[in-house]
């Protein structure tokens, strides 16, 4: 096999291929910058669990109006936007840890989005739902992940010094007055890449190319700018190497694209250059 | 006969059930440095952030002279700040230009000369491209005065700017204050060193939910709202209590 068969021809030749690998540069582009960010107001878990909130929602619209890309996009962002509104409630007005409600939030949306989709899909509508279908992608769910993807980077250039202040020194951005309008901008970009994942990863999966090139990125640079890049190349290029892995290997793409990006990000923990275990390691011998 | 730059009528802030700040009533003078003093959860940092706009009281209202909030400077508490966020020391001092130029404006070398002409001023001339995650408590806490420096502001706000922070950079950081008290701006000071507030701070507020006492640092201590002397402090909430029971006693 030459370097061109396995590495070019598939995208060649097919065109689910293209759209794959174009859904997943779009979403890399956008998410990675956004799971930076997410990442930074060590929001991890909380993101884990708004990415399954939107499972209700796309299963009472998928129940309504079957599979197509609005109607699941609209239920996904109104069952994320609510749930993530119940959460923030629950937290101020309950005696209860933030962590907990997002436990719960996470446990409630995953069990009554598969109950709900039971009623009217399948087995293989519910593992659409959970785990996306890369190689899938019609023409309307490309435009919607390629508008989103571009609105989001528009919308993080032009406030770009608010969002990292906003990570850094809350309080400061305030004083400006402009705090609340970033903040709430940020949340809204975050859930419309979430519903645009879920339709190529997801529900389970949708934030593998947001956070993971993020949570990597730590372990090679110490600025914001440079971690921002370094997540989106991560990213574009775990979306490349899985696509291709999973066409040659028969492997389902979607999980093997996550994979792939999960392993680079195991090894920059454990090998990168700064608080990796090595480099840890490394130190203390040398002290 | 003092210009009041900030005036405070009857302010409240409750965060949920809590109250943070109960009708609080003061004024601030222009040019005055001012300290606000008061045990733990006694809402000096709500105080603060009330007075830079950021968060609004429940109730009551705050007013500047001429109507408007002069331009403001407001170092937060340390621990409110991301210190693991990976950025460096002269990117953290250039965030005090960000009120003035935005979004789109551009960072210059004027900023950049001015951002390090205040690193300077506090001790840390060569550190520009050092992480703020590898600083240490005092160093970074200079890094913020740093950013008060190049906001300029007429108005400084200060939330425990002392904590965790050695003897020698105290005395370092409190000369700062002083210079910017002598060149007329309004600062106040949230501390809880009462030897720095007898010796530096000629006009103080105590708080306790709500307002003991405010005026001239002497005169807090000779009304022992201040007080070096640890039973005090028993005096102090055995007042508040009984305020509490006239206040209702009023109610019924």
């Amino acid at each position: 096999m030459t370097f061109e068969e396995l590495i070019i021809a598939p995208f060649l030749k097919f065109s689910f291929m293209q759209r794959a690998l174009a859904a997943c540069i779009a979403l890399s582009a956008s998410g990675a910058p956004l799971g930076f960010f997410m990442n930074q107001r060590r929001m991890s878990l909380v993101s884990d669990a708004m990415s399954h909130a939107i499972l209700p929602g796309v299963a009472v619209a998928f129940c309504i109006a079957g599979a197509g890309t609005l109607p699941l996009a609209i239920g996904g962002l109104s069952a994320g936007a609510i749930i993530a509104l119940f959460a923030v409630f629950l937290t101020r007005y309950a005696h209860i840890k933030e962590d907990a409600v997002f436990t719960l939030m996470f446990l409630l949306s995953l069990t009554s989005g598969t109950v709900l989709l039971s009623f009217k899909g399948t087995g293989i509508d519910l593992m659409h739902m959970l785990f996306g279908d890369v190689l899938a992608i019609d023409d309307s769910a490309l435009c919607f992940i390629a508008s989103v993807a571009s609105l989001t980077l528009v919308a993080i250039a032009a406030t770009y010094r608010g969002l990292l202040l906003d990570c850094f020194d809350p309080d400061f951005l305030a004083l400006s007055g402009r705090g609340r309008y970033v903040r709430h901008l940020f949340f809204v970009l975050f859930v419309i890449n979430l519903v645009a994942a879920f339709q190529v990863l997801g529900t389970l999966m949708a934030l593998g190319l947001m956070l993971l090139p993020a949570i990597a990125a730590g372990f090679w640079t110490k600025r914001a700018d440079a971690a921002i890049l370094f997540g989106v190349a991560m990213a574009v290029f775990s979306s490349f190497a899985g696509l291709l892995i999973s066409f040659h290997a028969e492997l389902p793409s979607g999980v093997t694209v996550v994979l792939f990006c999960s392993v680079l990000c195991l090894i920059s923990v454990l090998l990168g250059r700064r608080g990796s275990l090595l480099s840890v390691f490394l130190k203390e011998g040398k002290s | 006969m003092c210009d009041h730059l900030i005036s405070l009528r009857d302010i409240s802030v409750y965060y949920g059930n809590r109250h943070a700040l109960q009708n609080v009533s003061g004024v601030f003078c222009e040019g005055s440095l001012t300290a606000v003093a008061g045990p733990n959860g006694s809402g000096k940092s709500t105080l603060l952030k009330v007075l830079s706009g950021v968060i609004k009281p429940s109730c009551g209202e705050v007013i500047f002279r001429d109507g408007k909030k002069p331009v403001t400077a407001y170092l937060p508490q340390a621990s409110r700040i991301n210190r693991d966020f990976p950025m460096s020391l002269l990117d953290l001092v250039l965030t005090g230009f960000y009120p003035v130029v935005g979004e789109a404006g551009s960072i210059g070398l004027t900023h950049k000369a001015i951002a390090k002409k205040a690193m300077a001023d506090v001790g840390l001339e060569g550190y520009e491209k050092r992480l703020i995650c590898e600083l240490s408590g005092g160093e970074f806490q200079r890094a913020l005065f740093a950013r008060v420096i190049v906001q300029d502001a007429p108005l400084i706000l200060l939330d425990e700017p002392f904590t965790a922070v050695d003897a020698e950079t105290t005395a370092r950081l409190i000369r700062l204050l002083l210079k910017w008290h002598e060149e007329g701006r309004t600062v106040i000071c949230v501390l809880h060193d009462l030897l720095l507030i007898k010796k530096f701070f000629p006009e103080s507020m105590v708080l306790h939910g709500k307002c003991l006492g405010s005026g001239h640092t002497h005169d807090m201590f000779e009304q022992k709202l201040l007080s070096f002397d640890l039973d005090m402090a028993e005096i102090q909430t055995s007042r508040i209590h009984s305020n509490h029971n006239q206040a209702h006693s009023h109610d019924v």
